[in-house]
């Protein structure tokens, strides 16, 4: 057996949300944890109480407000904070960055780069080189190319419970997923190892529509043939979308694809499925986002992935549903009469 | 002494005083301890990938086989004679071992001998008296002819009016290979769209007062006696593309591997052939460039305190108006576009004479060519700076050793190197499209053929191509409303700094075009485009006018109509 870590350096966690938290945890069992968080509040609590958002942090973990000072103690940095702050956080890291680090993160989001001044609605197209994956924006502002992402069905609460789970851990390089799966292997955390790292990204970003929509089957009282409906028809949304974008199929039938989608859309515990609920119940998505203190990035990614798929003309009716949900106060009952509707024929037309 | 000057070609003092100090001399004049080294490293790699019991058992035989058939079905002039007796030999050997399964010692002294056998053919043999004369053959003979059908009367056979300077401009970083080529080695990796590049490079690399860079030529170019003259002088080494067993690539890898370790300056054609359709090469072949980054890693490795040689990526295009063999290689790409099968290359240029037709058509007829030096990158595709730095997107220094260090050490990881590989491929190619300098001739080409095309959307590109070329023509005003359109988009292109564009394009559109539909191919028997009488555009090889628009290709342009 190889040790469990081949690097006795400490590792770097970048984001104290509940997932970034929840990583932190499981590194700490085989290693040191430098944990960063924006708010110094959280820091200093985190320091007296060894607890944070209700849960218990592992004594390997030293909570840090200092980018340079995480850069220059890890070579290895999990960067796990939202999409829409994730571009901004890498300006901030890039500066202490070298060609020797290895980035894994954990954000299940897209990043946008449009012409200054304009915003998703300005714009008529969309192209790919204008949405970018966690991964190409690491690669965009930073000098590191040894870059991997974390996959799968993980929530994070499950996680902090110390229940059994398994992630991917996805990369061009061997180098990267043999060092991930060493520091974050564990008895109750199993780790698999993917080399299409963009697949992946999106695998595990798309879903996130998919489970709005779950909830919003659920919010509607449905139960589960709608449910097995919207799962198989979704991942053949998922699959179209994620292929047009750069992804191989083959991602999408694993841990991080179906595997994840499949406990989105029965977790109550997850954020976007916890929007379409409400939706459902007929709260407007104003009033849901106020109550809610973390994002939910399938908010983010379905205007992304309409815009997308309107330009490369994909059909992708269920995103299109939650889309008009969202955004265009279409009701949730009326979306699925229109979706029931739709002439599909086709059941499986990607293999 | 040269009585103009256009001012774009100042001449250039060498960077190394004399020859004796050129790492391709020193590296000939150590000949046999190098070709010692890469049989070594080479006969170490292949073993190592084979430690089973009947892995090399195996390779040999299956590399016997090939050889034997290659031998039997395929032999050129230019093999040596005893290569029948050699592989009968081998073949004997590996008969005797038969039911012997114990033979790893007498496997590995064949392959040792096999090792040997390829590494001295591989091997270039580089002559300074023979490269100082070939060079001035070259700029005597060229200069000659070029005064001779430039001025037009006998008396200039002996003018120096002209010299190559003219008609060949070099634009681009040059001042900055230099000095890279002082600080460290230079892998120079070019656009290949002709036969006439890699002497084209050779000037280009002699007029910048570069010590000479070692090649690797195919073999089939050493069958015209008169080019193996030249190629050897020019320190180039030889590739044998009817080789492809596993043994044979890795002596030939391992062999710029350790030449590059040595300091030796080297160029690639990175696209393996000549590109047949015209198009900028998309895919490199990664064998090669793979050579020059673990050459790098190994440098870095056995210079822990950082006095290893650095090695710098440099990407070159070249631009013709006209290139010889367009219309056959385009029909070749046509018919192979597709299919991967085998056929035997047909050579323009199978003996000397032909060759010397060539030459003489191309530097009495041939009209401007522009070679552009790109900016010098380091192995993963940061640019450096003159001191050869290299330099991030955000202009901060960075060390490239960081790439090959894990966990504070260099180490060595062939995965991890095959994909920075792949990188620097995609990134060269990105160069290569960002360095590019359009002609005129390409743009009227590519703007002709896709009024045609769009005429036509229907049809696909074979039922397209095979229209009767009687049918095509094109109102001069409609053509001249697109090509304003085109042009206007390449410009700002270029202004982005994703093309770049030749001097003469941005003068007045009319004079533009003329000088587009004059010089596009000019010298074919069938011109791919022609302005009648009655102000139409007409062409007569539709495939060759395809090919020169292929120039165009990568842009995204096809969206702008």
């Amino acid at each position: 057996m190889t040790s469990r870590s081949t690097s006795k350096k400490p590792v770097g966690v970048i984001g104290a949300g509940s997932f970034g938290s929840a990583i932190a945890n499981i590194l700490a069992q085989n290693v040191e944890v430098l944990l960063y968080a924006r708010d110094s509040e959280v820091i200093k609590k985190i320091a007296e109480t060894r607890e944070h958002r209700g849960k218990k942090l592992h004594t390997n973990i030293t909570p840090t407000g200092d980018l340079s000072y995480i850069a220059n103690t890890c070579d290895i940095i999990f960067p796990i904070v939202p999409s829409s702050s994730f571009r901004q956080m890498m300006q901030q890291l890039s500066p202490y960055l070298h060609p020797y680090h290895i980035l894994i993160h954990g954000t299940k989001g897209l990043d946008l780069s449009l012409p200054k001044g304009q915003g998703l609605r300005d714009m008529k197209v969309l192209e790919r080189d204008q949405v970018k994956t966690m991964s190409e924006v690491i690669m965009d502002e930073s000098v590191v190319v040894r870059v991997g992402c974390l996959a799968g069905p993980n929530l994070a609460k499950e996680m902090s419970a110390n229940q059994p789970a398994a992630t991917v851990v996805a990369s061009h390089f061997e180098e990267v997923i043999r060092e991930g799966g060493n520091l974050l292997r564990s008895d109750l955390f199993q780790v698999y190892g993917n080399k299409d790292l963009i697949g992946i990204e999106l695998a595990g970003v798309l879903k996130n529509v998919i489970a709005i929509a779950s909830g919003a089957l659920s919010g509607l009282g449905l139960g589960e043939n709608a449910k097995g409906l919207l799962i198989s028809r979704g991942m053949v949304e998922m699959i179209h979308l994620g292929q047009a974008m750069g992804g191989n199929v083959q991602a999408f039938l694993g841990l991080a694809g179906i595997g994840d989608l499949v406990t989105t859309c029965n977790s109550t515990l997850s954020r976007n499925y916890t929007v379409g609920y409400r939706l459902a119940k007929g709260d407007s998505l104003e009033q849901i986002i106020q109550t809610m203190d973390e994002v939910a990035e399938g908010v983010n990614t379905v205007q992304i992935a309409k815009k997308f798929a309107d330009t490369y003309k994909i059909r992708i009716p269920i995103a299109e549903a939650i889309y008009s949900i969202l955004f265009e106060d279409l009701t949730v009952e009326k979306a699925l009469q229109i979706l029931m509707k739709y002439p599909f024929n086709v059941d499986i037309d990607f293999l | 002494m040269k009585p103009q000057d256009n001012g774009k070609n100042k001449s250039y003092k060498p960077i190394l005083s004399g020859t004796s100090e050129w790492p391709v001399v020193q590296l000939s004049r150590n000949r046999k301890q190098f070709i010692e080294a890469v049989v070594n490293e080479s006969f170490k790699k292949i073993s190592e990938s084979k430690p089973g019991k009947n892995d090399l058992r195996e390779e040999l035989e299956t590399t016997l086989y090939l050889e034997k058939l290659r031998v039997k079905k395929n032999p050129w002039r230019v093999d040596p004679l005893d290569d029948y007796q050699f592989w009968s030999k081998v073949k004997f050997d590996l008969v005797e071992l038969v039911g012997n399964s114990n033979a790893r010692e007498k496997e590995e002294e064949i392959l040792r001998r096999i090792v040997s056998r390829y590494a001295n053919e591989i091997a270039g043999n580089f002559k300074r008296s023979r490269y100082k004369m070939a060079r001035e053959i070259i700029k005597f003979g060229f200069s000659r002819l070029l005064n001779a059908t430039r001025v037009k009367s006998f008396g200039a056979l002996f003018k120096n009016q002209y010299t190559l300077n003219d008609k060949l401009q070099v634009t681009g970083k040059t001042g900055q290979l230099r000095k890279l080529a002082k600080k460290g080695t230079v892998v120079m990796v070019p656009t290949h769209f002709s036969n006439l590049d890699s002497i084209l490079i050779g000037w280009v690399i002699h007029v910048l007062g570069l010590p000479a860079f070692i090649y690797g030529a195919g073999l089939n170019l050493f069958n015209i006696k008169i080019l193996a003259y030249f190629m050897n002088s020019l320190g180039a080494y030889k590739v044998d593309r009817r080789k492809k067993n596993p043994i044979y690539l890795e002596t030939l890898k391992t062999y710029s591997n350790i030449a590059i370790q040595q300091g030796a300056h080297s160029l690639f054609f990175p696209g393996g052939t000549r590109s047949r359709s015209g198009k900028i090469e998309r895919s490199l072949k990664l064998g090669l460039l793979g050579t020059a980054m673990e050459a790098q890693r190994t440098i870095f490795m056995n210079h822990p305190n950082r006095d290893g040689k650095k090695i710098f990526v440099v990407p070159v295009t070249i631009n013709y108006n006209f290139v010889l063999e367009a219309p056959t290689l385009i029909n070749e790409y046509l018919t192979l576009k597709g299919q991967e099968r085998y056929y035997v290359e047909n050579d323009e240029y199978s003996t000397s004479y032909k060759m010397l037709k060539f030459l003489v058509k191309f530097f009495t007829k041939g009209s401007d060519i522009s070679v552009s030096i790109g900016s010098g990158m380091d192995l993963l595709g940061n640019y450096v700076d003159d001191h050869g730095n290299s330099i991030d997107s955000k202009g901060r220094i960075i060390d490239t050793r960081d790439y090959f260090t894990s966990n504070g050490k260099i180490t060595e990881d062939k995965q991890r190197e095959q994909e920075y590989t792949r990188r620097l491929s995609d990134i060269i190619v990105r160069e290569f499209h960002r360095i590019n300098r359009i002609f005129a001739s390409h743009l009227v080409a590519f703007t002709a053929f896709n009024i045609w095309r769009n005429r036509y959307s229907k049809l696909d590109i074979y039922d397209f191509l095979r229209l009767p070329e009687e049918e095509l023509f094109i109102d001069y005003d409609d053509f001249r409303h697109e090509f304003k359109r085109v042009r206007k988009y390449i410009l700002s292109l270029k202004k982005k700094k994703k093309v770049n564009v030749a001097s003469h394009l941005k003068g007045d559109l009319d004079v533009v075009i003329k000088t587009g539909i004059e010089n596009v191919g000019m010298y074919h028997s069938k011109r791919p485009l022609l302005l009648t009488k009655d102000e139409q555009i007409i062409t007569q090889d539709l495939n060759t006018l395809y090919y020169y628009h292929n120039r165009m290709d990568g842009y995204d342009l096809e969206k702008h109509f």
